[in-house]
C-alpha cells in the first residue's frame, strides 16, 4: 500500500522508563487544549454557585491585609521600613497568597483527579501544572488591587518594577516544582496531603509576609534563603515599594532553589507517573 | 500501511493487593498497633510500588496478566470476552496507557483513542456544551475537531434543546446520551471500548453500536470488551477469551463465544458457594449457595435465549422461622428491575418454617428475557414481621442470542424483555 499517514504515530508500551524525556513538551504541546480546559474548568468552577464569585479572590488577601496590619501593624509594632504596614503586608500577600493556593491546589490535584487518572491516558504532569496556571487571574486581579492601594498611599514604584515577570516565574517555578513532589508522593502517602496543607500555613511565617527579612540576623540569611519565596517577596517590595535596595543574594538563591525544585520534582514525578493509577 | 495496528508480546501485569488486617485479641495488642501501625501503613503504602525480589512469591500478589500475545492488523474489530477478573479491564488498561505493564511490550500503531467510562471528566456546574468541549479534550480531540463536529455530536445526542444547562440537571440518561455522542464521534485510527455500550437506554444502544458498526466499517480497527454476546457477535470478527489472565483462545468470534458460553469458564461464574466464614446470614438464618443451571443441570452463567434455566438457592434455618419467602428480582445493568418474583405459595397465617436445609428452585421460562446481561437480586424476608437477609445481587446472567435468524438486530431489541409473541400475516385484498 502507498499511502502514508503524515501524523503517523508509534506508541511503544514497555516497563521501562529511563528513555522517557525529563518532560515531553512535545507531548503537552499536542494535548494543550485540555490543558487550557482543564485550567478554565477550575476557574468557571471555583465559585460555581456562589454569591460572591471571583469576588472571594479579593476577600482573602485583603482580609489578611487587615488583621495583620491591626495585629502586627498597630499592636506589636512590626517595623514596615517606612511604608503603611498595609502596603508592606499586602505586598507580600499578592505573591504569597498565589503561592500557597497554587502549591495547596496542585498538591491535591491528582488524588482529585483520581477519576481521570484511572479512566483515560493523557500526559499525567498536566494535572499539577494547571492549577499553578489558573491560580494567575487570581493573582492578576490582587495584582490590581495592590495598584489601586500603592495610588493611595501614594506609593511610586521603581525602575526595578521591570523585574516583576521575573519573580513570577520564580515563585511558579517553585510552586510547580513542590506541587510536583508532593502530589506525586501524597497519591500515595495520603498523609502528605494533610501534612502539605498545614505546612503551606507554616510556611508564612518562615518568610517575610508580616515582617521583614532585616530582622532575620545577617548570617542566618543565606540560609533563609533557601525558600525561594524569600526572594520573590523582598524582590516584589524592592522593586513597588523601594523600601529596600534589590535584594539579588536573596533572589539567586532564591531562584536556583526554583529550579532545583521544578527539575527535581519533574524527575520524581515522572518516576512515579505510571503507577498513579495502580495506587489512586 | 503498517502490518499490524496493535502488536502484544509477552505482556504480564502485577499488581499488589491489600495485605489482610490482623485481629486484636488484647487491650495490650490494640495499643501497641497504635504505635506500630505508622511503620506498617508505610511499609504497605510503599510496597505498593514496590516488589522486593523477597516478596515474589508473597500471597498479595496477583498477576491480573499473564504472557499475552497477539497480534491485530488495520482494519480487525476484536471482541475481548472473559469472565469477571479474567483480566479484560487490565488488558484494555495497559493498551489505553493507564497503566504500565510490569513485563512483555506492546505496539500501537496509529492514534488511539480509549473509552473505559462515558464521560470522563464530565463537571455538573458546567453546561452541556461546556462539557462537550471538555470530556472531548480528555478523550485527546482538539478544540478545533470540536469545533467541526459539535453540531453533529449535539444532534446525536437529543439534547440540543438542553445545551446551555449545567449538567448537574440533566436526567441520568441525557448525560450519558450527551457523553457517548462526544464520544461516538472521535476518530481514532484504534479504538479501546470497555462495556461502555451497557449504558443508556437500549434505543440508545441500539444507535450507538450502529455507530460503533459504522466506525468499525470505517477501516478503524477496534477493540472490544463486553460481556453482551449478541453484540460482540454482530460487530466483531474475531474474539478473544482471556481466562485468568492468560490469552484461553483467539480466533473466530462465533467459535470463541462458543467456547466460552458451553466451556468450563463460566462454571465458577454461574454459581456462588459460600463458605462458613461468609455465609450471609444472621442468627437464625443463612444463604449457602445460588447456582444457575440449565433444564439439564448444567451450571452456567450464560443461557440462550430460548432457553429456559433454573435458579437454585439452599439456606439454612437455624431458628423456626415465621412466614419466611424468598424474593428474587431480575435487574438490568441500569439498575431497573424487570421483574420480582416472590417463593410465598406456602405463606398463610401462623406458617413456620422450621429448622434444616432448604433447596428453592426458580425457573425462569424461555423466551422472556431478552439479550442483555442481567443481575439476579435475592433476599429473604417474613412479609409483616422482619427482613431476614436484605436483597443482595449475588449473581450475573448473560442471555444471549447466536440464532441466525436475528441477525438482522443489532444486539438487543428495545425493551428489558422480549417475548416471543406470534405473529401471523394473512392476504385480505381480496
Amino acid at each position: 500500500m502507498t499511502a502514508t499517514n503524515v501524523d503517523h504515530q508509534l506508541i511503544i508500551i514497555d516497563p521501562d522508563d529511563k528513555k522517557n524525556k525529563l518532560i515531553n513538551w512535545q507531548e503537552i504541546w499536542q494535548y494543550r487544549d485540555l490543558f487550557f480546559f482543564l485550567v478554565w474548568r477550575d476557574i468557571k468552577t471555583r465559585y460555581a454557585q456562589s454569591v460572591l464569585g471571583v469576588g472571594w479572590a479579593i476577600i482573602q488577601p485583603v482580609f489578611s491585609m487587615i488583621v495583620f496590619t491591626i495585629i502586627f501593624g498597630n499592636l506589636a509594632r512590626v517595623d514596615s521600613e517606612g511604608v503603611p504596614y498595609a502596603i508592606f503586608s499586602f505586598t507580600a500577600l499578592v505573591p504569597w497568597t498565589f503561592f500557597s493556593s497554587s502549591l495547596t491546589s496542585a498538591s491535591g490535584s491528582l488524588i482529585n483527579s483520581k477519576n481521570l487518572l484511572t479512566k483515560i491516558y493523557f500526559p499525567r504532569l498536566v494535572i499539577p501544572l494547571s492549577p499553578v496556571i489558573g491560580k494567575l487571574i487570581d493573582f492578576g486581579i490582587s495584582l490590581l488591587i495592590l495598584i489601586g492601594l500603592m495610588f493611595w498611599y501614594g506609593v511610586i514604584p521603581t525602575i526595578w518594577t521591570l523585574m516583576i515577570p521575573v519573580f513570577i516565574i520564580v515563585m511558579m517555578l517553585t510552586a510547580a516544582g513542590a506541587g510536583m513532589w508532593l502530589t506525586a508522593l501524597s497519591i500515595q502517602y495520603r498523609d502528605i496531603r494533610y501534612g502539605a496543607e498545614f505546612f503551606i500555613q507554616l510556611l508564612m511565617y518562615g518568610s517575610p509576609v508580616i515582617y521583614a527579612t532585616s530582622i532575620i540576623p545577617e548570617k542566618y540569611q543565606i540560609i533563609y534563603a533557601l525558600n525561594p519565596m524569600v526572594g520573590v517577596i523582598e524582590g516584589f517590595r524592592a522593586a513597588l515599594l523601594g523600601t529596600r535596595a534589590m535584594p539579588w543574594n536573596l533572589i539567586g538563591i532564591g531562584s536556583l532553589m526554583a529550579i532545583a525544585f521544578f527539575l527535581s520534582g519533574a524527575l520524581y514525578f515522572r518516576s512515579m507517573e505510571r503507577y498513579f493509577a495502580d495506587v489512586a | 500501511m503498517p502490518s499490524h495496528a496493535i502488536k502484544v508480546e509477552n505482556l504480564s501485569k502485577r499488581y499488589r493487593i491489600g495485605f489482610e488486617q490482623q485481629r486484636k485479641d488484647s487491650l495490650a495488642e490494640v495499643i501497641f498497633d497504635w504505635f506500630s501501625k505508622p511503620i506498617k501503613n508505610y511499609r504497605r503504602l510503599r510496597n505498593l510500588t514496590q516488589f522486593d525480589q523477597q516478596l515474589e512469591d508473597s500471597q498479595d500478589i496477583i498477576w491480573a496478566l499473564k504472557d499475552i500475545n497477539f497480534t491485530i492488523h488495520p482494519g480487525e474489530v476484536i471482541g475481548v470476552i472473559g469472565n469477571n477478573g479474567a483480566g479484560k479491564s487490565t488488558l484494555l488498561k495497559v493498551l489505553s496507557r493507564i497503566t504500565y505493564p510490569t513485563n512483555g511490550k506492546v505496539e500501537l500503531n496509529g492514534r488511539v483513542s480509549s473509552l473505559l467510562e462515558v464521560g470522563t471528566g464530565f463537571h455538573p456546574e458546567l453546561t452541556g456544551r461546556e462539557n462537550v468541549y471538555l470530556n472531548g479534550t480528555i478523550l485527546g480531540m482538539t478544540k478545533k475537531e470540536i469545533d467541526r463536529k459539535f453540531d453533529e455530536i449535539v444532534g446525536f445526542s437529543g439534547v440540543s434543546k438542553f445545551i446551555d444547562t449545567p449538567v448537574k440537571f440533566y436526567s441520568s440518561g441525557m448525560r450519558v446520551r450527551l457523553a457517548f455522542s462526544v464520544a461516538a464521534h472521535l476518530e481514532p485510527e484504534i479504538l479501546l471500548i470497555d462495556e461502555v455500550l451497557s449504558v443508556g437506554d437500549a434505543a440508545f444502544q441500539r444507535k450507538s453500536l450502529g455507530k460503533m458498526e459504522e466506525v468499525s466499517k470505517r477501516g478503524r480497527t477496534v477493540l472490544f470488551v463486553s460481556h453482551n454476546m449478541g453484540a460482540i457477535r454482530s460487530l466483531c470478527t474475531r474474539g478473544i477469551l482471556l481466562k485468568d489472565g492468560q490469552l484461553a483462545m483467539d480466533g473466530d468470534v462465533d467459535q470463541v463465544i462458543n467456547a466460552y458460553l458451553t466451556g468450563n469458564e463460566v462454571s465458577a461464574e454461574g454459581k456462588v458457594i459460600f463458605s462458613e466464614q461468609d455465609i450471609p446470614d444472621d442468627n437464625e438464618f443463612g444463604i449457602l449457595s445460588v447456582e444457575l443451571l440449565t433444564l439439564t443441570g448444567e451450571v452456567k452463567s450464560a443461557f440462550q435465549i430460548d432457553e429456559g434455566f433454573e435458579i437454585h438457592i439452599k439456606y439454612k434455618i437455624i431458628e423456626p422461622v415465621k412466614n419466611q419467602r424468598i424474593n428474587l428480582r431480575f435487574i438490568t445493568s441500569l439498575g431497573e428491575t424487570v421483574f420480582a418474583t416472590y417463593e410465598d405459595a406456602q405463606i398463610r397465617e401462623g406458617f413456620i418454617r422450621e429448622p434444616g436445609t432448604y433447596k428453592a428452585i426458580c425457573q425462569i421460562p424461555p423466551n422472556l428475557l431478552n439479550n442483555l446481561t442481567y443481575r439476579i437480586r435475592i433476599g429473604f424476608d417474613s412479609p409483616g414481621y422482619k427482613v431476614l437477609i436484605p436483597g443482595k445481587e449475588y449473581l450475573g446472567v448473560d442471555i444471549v442470542d447466536t440464532s441466525e435468524g436475528y441477525r438482522y438486530a443489532d444486539g438487543a431489541f428495545d425493551g428489558p424483555i422480549r417475548p416471543k409473541a406470534e405473529w401471523s400475516v394473512e392476504d385480505i385484498s381480496s
